[in-house]
């Protein structure tokens, strides 16, 4: 379905790029020793490199490299064996150098492309551009005192990836798949936590709007968008708004604009003829970045299943649809989960259970996969307990429940609760026999032709037992004595 | 009276201290006491005199248990003020680093330190080393202790004036400087001493001031080429922290010289005899093919054809690196603040206040070079010329062991001269320009005195790393040229 916003000269179509700025994961920043984690107190984490003072240097951090061309080759990109770092400069109160090194005209990564998995089944192909690595600034703290700017250096120098794809989206829906399957991409590889909320993972938004067919339009640039749904929102907004301006006679200006999550809109922050001329040129103060290829096919060699082939491996050997594998998939700890259950049982019946009763829970209860009450390692147990028929599939949900209220193994619950289901024969047709001694209405009814009258009777036989019988075994018993009784 | 202390040359000194014929302390004191006699040069930012006592005394106990460091243990050496020292105000020769005081201290200056040699204090300098007379400094200018009696006082050169001066005016055994485009090698010749610029990389750039990072180099400024090695030998090493410090094993220096220059051959560049050169200077050129041909060596005629556009070249992509690397001094984290209701206010009026005139020329400059369709005619353009510049240099050394030049178009002029033109001051490097661009080791050695008595270097380029012929070279220079005459303010005293 292509989204298209109507208007009285004709229909729309959205243009959408992405820039996504992931943190690297790293004990240390980009060009010094100092520590990254999140949450230390200001200035508690800033090296003599980070603070710029007078005669430092900056050295390249290999790790954050590898973690780099990692990413690249997750992203099926081409990898520069030659690049370069560079200078951007503009005075910042938080930039202590007066100049962020980034990588501008020589990437570390080239092209490569990313694949959706949108929720009617379609699998779109997104272009990547490129891939390069660059070092954060501070933070100005305005709110602090009403008439000074207070300056945290904890991020100054942090590594991060900007990772900016080609303007092949055309709905929001479409760039929030894309900026998903990049977060999942990352946090498979272990290069990028993903976390919007601390800001490790954050995007800049392009956009711009024209009539099918048409060349690409003025776009305008909605910067730090820090969630899926904020990024939804406000290519949604912006494409509205340039629409608006047009067929108003207007135009619409390159700009750099503001996302108010508060007020879903987007807004100025400074139009093009204030945009800084960044003055890039190669820092004199690191040598090229040359890679070797071997050094590439190491890494290529240790690289892990990622999304798209673990949906893959679950449709082909465990006979998944591609609905219930995307879902799956989609983070890496749910896959994770889902494997620890499946192995050695059903896929399908795990895969059920995960999607079904484990996601309506962790819905309800906020909670992520890694927070879930109830272990992998339990649903299992609770999976075996239904094959082997100790339990119902129906008795399973309740164990399942009180699992998650008591955070106990499943075997307890049932022993605990007397929840073991009734195998002997003689019980349940000793309660089949009374039911239908009582109920000679209801055996005239099915004597009469009305088969449907079976599910009453069922009931009452799980009524009668708790439901602990055994439903295949109470409908065959049934409808052999019912039978029987037809008889003359 | 000048204490006879301080006219040893390093490795005089470091012999007597071996041989015990005095310690540190008194070594240290005679220097000491001279800086402070010599005030009147203006040559110290910042005298340290506690700092060298409590060195020198260390230097002497480690002496008494047989644990002296090596031969700069307990040598007194100037260190000019671009080099980050610990506990000590570091100016740059700036405004704008008032009241900096690193808590760290520069590879360089921390690998002498472990070497033992004892800092007698901060020398002046050109402002964040942008000089060729020392002449625009905050602290003011310094003196040259050469002049001509005819009462005007002379420029020491830069930007390592006040480094050069010291040397000559027997105020420490040595001291260090940095080169970006010949601020080690052109005052060493207006100051009539030995000034050597390593290959680049071979001294790690770490603590030292940035002014062109591509281009500076610290350096030895000494009294004999002997001292120069042996300073060398305690400056270099490959360090960590510098990405374009070059991981090379360090030969010994000293060890390299006492070889002479038989065979050797010495490229003599056609392109660097320019119109303007004084005919003293190319007679005393003519007179060091003579020495080194007369000591066995072969001179040879070289091309290097880029050599003409070696000054605009360095005068875009020094100024493009400056104008990057000055924009740390901007108010909020150390030195000067000069307040605004604005950032950006505050910004231009700590930069405008903070930066003196020829930083600020420069770093306008390097910023238009970089700008937005400027960037590719100038600071591309000159990236392309400086390549084709180091491959003349490779091409001649095909042939050549090292090559030999003037080191200065003149001698020291008077300060104030050359003040209101800025192409006059800029044209002292042409000839030192070249070897900075390439990369290339390079060495200035007294070799004799103009018309008015003031000293004149010869200068000698070698291959990347290969400091040893160029040092064996200006060996064979230095005992041709016999030059032994003291400067004014010496024989004065």
């Amino acid at each position: 379905m292509a989204y298209l916003i109507e208007g009285t000269s004709g229909d729309w179509e959205v243009v959408i790029g992405l820039e996504i700025h992931a943190q690297i994961v790293s004990e240390a920043k980009l060009f010094s020793g100092a520590a990254t984690a999140f949450g230390a107190p200001p200035n508690a984490q800033v090296s003599l490199v980070d603070a710029a003072m007078p005669g430092m240097l900056p050295v390249i951090n290999e790790h954050c490299v590898a973690m780099a061309v990692r990413t690249g080759l997750g992203l099926n990109a081409e990898i520069n064996l030659t690049s370069v770092f560079e200078r951007k400069n503009y005075f910042y109160a938080d930039l202590p150098a007066g100049y962020q090194i980034s990588q501008y005209a020589q990437p570390v990564v080239g092209e490569g492309t990313v694949i959706l998995d949108l929720a009617d089944g379609s699998t779109p192909t997104v272009g990547i551009e490129r891939l390069h690595m660059e070092m954060d600034a501070g933070k100005s703290l305005h709110d602090q005192d009403p008439r000074r700017t207070f300056i945290d250096l904890n991020r100054s120098g942090v590594a991060l990836m900007e990772i900016v794809s080609k303007p092949d989206m055309r709905s929001p829906e479409e760039a929030g798949a894309y900026l998903r399957k990049v977060r999942s991409i990352v946090r498979y590889l272990g290069t990028c936590d993903g976390n919007m909320e601390e800001g490790s993972l954050r995007c800049d938004v392009n956009v711009s709007v024209r009539h099918p067919g048409e060349d690409l339009r003025t776009r305008t640039e909605v910067k730090n968008v820090n969630s899926v749904r904020f990024a939804m929102q406000a290519i949604e907004y912006e494409a509205n708004r340039q629409v608006e301006a047009y067929e108003a006679g207007g135009d619409v200006v390159q700009e750099t604009r503001l996302f108010d999550a508060g007020k879903g809109e987007t807004r100025t922050m400074r139009s093009k003829e204030y945009a800084h001329d960044y003055r890039y040129f190669p820092d004199p103060d690191l040598l090229p970045l040359v890679l070797s290829q071997d050094y590439v096919d190491a890494i290529k060699a240790d690289l892990p299943e990622l999304p798209d082939q673990r949906k893959d491996r679950y449709m082909a050997s465990d006979g998944l649809t591609a609905y219930d594998a995307g879902v799956l998939v989609a983070e890496k700890e749910t896959a994770d989960y889902f494997e620890r259950v499946a192995k050695g049982r059903d896929a399908k019946t795990a895969a059920n259970w995960v999607t079904g009763a484990l996601f309506g829970t962790l819905n309800r209860l906020d909670l992520a996969i890694t927070e879930s009450p109830v272990t992998a390692d339990d649903l299992g147990r609770l999976l075996d307990l239904i094959a082997d028929d100790t339990i119902s599939g129906r008795i399973a949900k309740d164990v399942f429940d009180a699992m998650v209220e008591t955070g106990k193994e499943p075997a307890a619950i049932v022993e605990e609760k007397g929840l073991r289901q009734i195998t002997d024969i003689g019980a349940i047709e000793a309660a089949i026999d009374g039911i239908m001694a009582a109920n000679a209405d209801q055996v005239a009814q099915f004597q009469g032709g009305n088969e449907k009258v079976i599910g009453w009777f069922v009931g009452q036989v799980m009524k009668a037992t708790q439901g602990k019988a055994n439903p295949q075994t109470v409908n065959a018993l049934l409808r052999r004595k019912l039978e029987t009784e037809k008889q003359p | 009276m000048t204490d006879p202390l301080t006219a040893l040359t390093l490795a005089q000194a470091r012999d007597g201290l071996a041989s015990g014929d005095f310690t540190s302390e008194e070594l240290t004191r005679a220097h000491s006491g001279a800086v402070e006699a010599a005030r009147d040069l203006n040559l110290f930012i910042t005298e340290t005199p506690e700092l060298a006592l409590e060195r020198a005394q260390a230097s002497d106990t480690r002496r008494a248990k047989d644990a002296a460091a090596g031969p700069m243990d307990g040598i007194p050496i100037a260190v000019k003020d671009l080099f980050c020292t610990e506990g000590v105000l570091t100016t740059a020769g700036s405004h704008i680093l008032d009241g900096f005081t690193p808590t760290y201290e520069s590879t360089v200056t921390a690998n002498l330190r472990a070497a033992g040699a004892v800092m007698v204090g901060k020398t002046n300098l050109d402002e964040f080393a942008m000089g060729s007379a020392n002449v625009t400094s905050y602290y003011g200018p310094a003196k040259n202790p050469w002049s001509t009696g005819d009462g005007k006082d002379r420029v020491p050169g830069g930007s390592s004036g006040g480094s050069a001066a010291a040397v000559a005016a027997h105020l420490c055994s040595a001291s260090i400087g940095t080169d970006t485009g010949g601020s080690i090698r052109q005052p060493a010749s207006f100051s009539g001493i030995v000034g050597l610029k390593p290959t680049y990389g071979r001294c790690s750039r770490w603590g030292i001031v940035a002014f062109a990072s591509s281009l500076d180099q610290a350096g030895p400024l000494t009294r004999t080429v002997r001292d120069a090695a042996i300073m060398l030998g305690a400056m270099a090493g490959h360090d960590a922290k510098d990405s374009t410090s070059a991981p090379v094993e360090k030969p010994d220096f000293e060890a390299a010289l006492g070889g002479g220059v038989r065979g050797l051959k010495v490229g003599i560049p056609r392109e660097y005899r320019i119109d303007s050169t004084p005919g003293e200077i190319e007679t005393l050129w003519q007179q060091g093919i003579e020495w080194l041909k007369d000591a066995g060596a072969e001179p040879v005629d070289v091309a290097l054809p880029h050599t003409k556009y070696a000054l605009p070249t360095y005068y875009i992509v020094a100024p493009a690196e400056a104008s990057s690397n000055l924009a740390r001094y901007d108010g909020v984290r150390f030195g000067l603040r000069v307040p605004g209701e604005t950032l950006d206010e505050m910004y231009e009026n700590t930069r405008g206040e903070g930066f003196g005139a020829e930083v600020r020329r420069r770093v306008l400059i390097g910023t238009y070079v970089l700008s937005a369709g400027y960037y590719d005619a100038y600071y591309v353009k000159a990236q392309k010329v400086r390549t084709l510049i180091a491959r003349d240099f490779k091409k001649a050394f095909e042939t050549v062991d090292v090559i030999l030049t003037p080191t200065a178009p003149s001698a020291a002029f008077a300060i104030g001269e050359k003040m209101d033109d800025p192409i006059a001051m800029y044209l002292n490097d042409v000839f030192t320009v070249p070897a900075s661009l390439a990369g290339l080791p390079a060495i200035s050695v007294p070799a004799g005195l103009d018309p008015q008595g003031l000293p004149l270097g010869l200068h000698l380029i070698g291959r990347p790393f290969d400091e040893e012929t160029v040092l064996r070279a200006a060996e064979a220079l230095e005992t041709a040229a016999r030059f032994d005459t003291k400067p004014a303010y010496l024989e004065g005293a």
